[in-house]
């Protein structure tokens, strides 16, 4: 990264009020954006009878888990009192493979429109595209149709594939101009070397992107994980993705409304994701930094 | 061993023709430099040897095989480019080892030839390096090591030694040519530089717009061109081109520059007696920087031609100095001992080795 620090910059009153507007500007936003999600947790953690008496803002008076506990295992979705955990557990099962896949097949269309150049390459590279600009919305009565004819309706693997579909407009975009960017005679010299399509592939151009898978597959996680409409379309019940479910828990309504199981169950459906970019973003900035992708 | 055979090589890219029409015999153990300006096609031609593109019509042989529809990786080639593509995810060892690694040769084998090739290029002590983390110089030798590791028949180079800086393009110019010496292997190798040319090639093949220009041993090119292009092109300061008439004055001579300050230089009998009766014809006069220097200053011999000019400018460059000079409007250039140099505005008397100039046709750029 280019040193800045070092750079001269004007001194004087004017400045130093411009900094100080700048910045109360930024602690601004920044109160903003993190209220709601202090006004969750702490809710999360207060006993119901303390929402009642207290207000919104007012951090909790004691720490109390319960309403995790409830929303983990015992909150009603609908009729069944089992909490979020088997839509959880049914997201994990689905987010994983879609996820791995429509990333593999991202990368290896990438690494054949860019580097062997298939007559036309161009043409299917704008088809796929326009793979990423379609409304879900339209296709979802075709999708329902075909899931119905391979049998795959209303289940976990039938979620995989449609997301595994819809998903590859944007792998192979991101791929593909990932490997742009590297050099044709490394493929070559690779060639000369004796290494054939998918020797090249998985020797070579795979260990060098790893920028591009992780920037991929945080990507697609959060995508997939977060989806509601496809969720909700092409599952029934018990294989429900979590996001589905923790509509189902806001909505069911027995008497009072709980809101610390709500918000425990919201948090809950949302740390994955936080849990990716934690550890994705590590990796990803080392990819970077140790990347030194020129030969 | 193996030469390499080309007859009536065409490449299109679309409507365009890229290589037009090449017939090359090269015998093995040959060092053969294809140079040319920057998009005459030397480098396709190079990846056309090399199965990197494919051939639009015509035939390459290399040995007595023919390769046209073989793919690079069983032609027995091996090549170095100018960005040296390296692997840059796999070590130093692993770089020079792939290429055995997927023809599956025995771990002891790769091991042997890794520690032969690594010591011969001095770089055993960066083997578990990744390429990120070598110079320019190390790069370039790591790019040769997984060349030669394979022991091919035929060497190719695409500007091996054009991102190197110029002290290190020389050394590695040295090395490169021990290196051929040693193993004695076929080599074709691309360069737009001239004196890189010259150095390594036991013959040149210059190169333009598709076309070979011609094709002959490095002397031979310098000193005997076929036309105006391999004239211009070889040589560093370049030749002097300078524009006149044949004109018959007692021998034949070339009339140059205009009024008051026209030359007459006479032609030795050599170049006159091909040309004799065809005055008033436009030609081209060149004549080597170093075939012009200041009179008296070389051993006398035949054919010297002396006349005076004012010196435009001078240029040391430390072994010698360049003179520039105007005829008709024209720069040329002289080259001179440093002793012998004057400043600009000086009345300088040159003297000219007629007997090396070379004469070509004004319209066709042939030589005459």
């Amino acid at each position: 990264m280019k040193q800045v620090s070092g750079i001269v910059r004007p001194k004087g009153w004017a400045r130093t009020l411009q900094r100080v507007l700048l910045f109360a500007v930024l602690g601004l936003f920044c109160v903003y954006y993190l209220v709601p999600l202090f006004v969750m947790v702490s809710t999360s953690l207060k006993s119901l009878a303390e929402i009642r008496e207290g207000t919104l803002l007012a951090p909790p008076r004691a720490i109390n888990t319960e309403a995790w506990a409830k929303a983990w295992r015992s909150a009603c979705v609908g009729v069944r009192c089992n909490g979020l955990q088997p839509y959880f557990v049914n997201s994990v099962l689905m987010v994983v493979p879609a996820v791995l896949i429509s990333t593999f097949l991202g990368a290896l269309n990438g690494y054949a429109l860019t580097k062997w150049r298939v007559r036309g390459a161009d043409t299917i590279f704008a088809l796929m595209l326009f793979g990423a600009f379609i409304p879900f919305q339209v296709i979802l009565l075709p999708m329902a149709r075909t899931l119905g004819e391979l049998g795959l309706a209303g289940t976990i693997p039938g979620l995989v594939f449609v997301h595994t579909i819809y998903g590859l407009a944007f792998t192979t975009l991101f791929f593909r101009n990932f490997f742009i960017g590297v050099s044709n005679g490394i493929v070559q010299a690779a060639q000369i070397d004796g290494a054939g399509f998918f020797g090249i592939f998985f020797r070579i151009v795979l260990p060098m992107s790893i920028p591009a898978i992780v920037v991929t597959v945080i990507w697609q996680f959060t995508q997939i994980w977060n989806d509601f409409l496809f969720g909700i379309a092409f599952t029934v019940g018990e294989s429900n993705p979590v996001t589905v479910a923790l509509n189902n828990v806001v909505n069911t309504s027995t008497g009072v409304k709980e809101y610390n199981v709500d918000m425990a169950a919201a948090i809950i459906a949302a740390l994955p994701t936080l849990a990716v970019y934690v550890v994705a973003g590590a990796w990803f900035v080392r990819g970077l930094s140790a990347g030194a992708v020129k030969g | 061993m193996a030469g390499i055979t080309l007859k009536g090589v065409r490449k299109n890219f679309g409507a365009t023709e890229e290589i037009k029409g090449i017939d090359l015999e090269i015998t093995e153990g040959e060092f053969v430099v294809l140079v040319g300006p920057s998009g005459c096609g030397k480098s396709t031609l190079l990846n056309l040897i090399a199965g990197l593109e494919t051939i639009s019509t015509g035939e390459i042989r290399i040995g007595d095989r023919r390769v046209n529809d073989i793919p690079p990786r069983d032609r027995d080639i091996a090549m170095v480019i100018q960005s040296y593509a390296l692997y840059p995810t796999k070590t130093v060892r692993d770089n020079i080892t792939f290429g055995m690694e997927t023809r599956r040769v025995p771990k002891a084998a790769q091991a042997a030839a890794l520690a032969e090739f690594a010591g011969l290029l001095q770089i055993d002590h960066l083997l578990d390096r990744k390429p990120g983390q070598l110079s320019g110089g190390q790069r370039q030798r790591v790019a040769m090591g997984r060349a030669l590791v394979r022991k091919p028949e035929v060497f190719l180079f695409d500007e091996p030694l054009s991102n190197l800086d110029a002290k290190l393009r020389i050394e590695m110019r040295t090395e490169i040519k021990k290196l051929h010496r040693r193993l004695g292997k076929t080599v074709v190798y691309v360069t737009h530089d001239q004196i890189e040319a010259m150095t390594l090639a036991s013959r040149i093949a210059v190169m333009d717009e598709g076309q070979i220009r011609q094709f002959a041993d490095p002397a031979t090119v310098y000193e005997d061109p076929v036309d105006l292009f391999v004239a211009g092109f070889m040589g560093s300061p370049p030749m002097n081109m300078l524009g006149g008439y044949l004109v018959r004055d007692g021998g034949m001579a070339v009339l140059c520059g205009e009024g008051a300050t026209q030359i007459r230089f006479p032609l030795p009998n050599r170049i006159a007696g091909r040309v004799a009766g065809s005055e008033g014809r436009a030609v081209v006069l060149g004549l080597r920087p170093e075939t012009i220097f200041a009179a008296g200053t070389e051993l006398p011999g035949p054919d010297r031609f002396v006349f005076e000019r004012p010196v435009v400018v001078d240029e040391p460059t430390g072994p010698d100095t360049m003179i520039v000079f105007e005829i008709g409007g024209q720069d040329l250039i002289a080259r001179v001992r440093p002793k012998d140099a004057r400043p600009g505005g000086s009345t300088f008397r040159f003297e000219v080795e007629m007997d090396r100039a070379k004469l070509f046709d004004a319209k066709t750029g042939q030589r005459l």
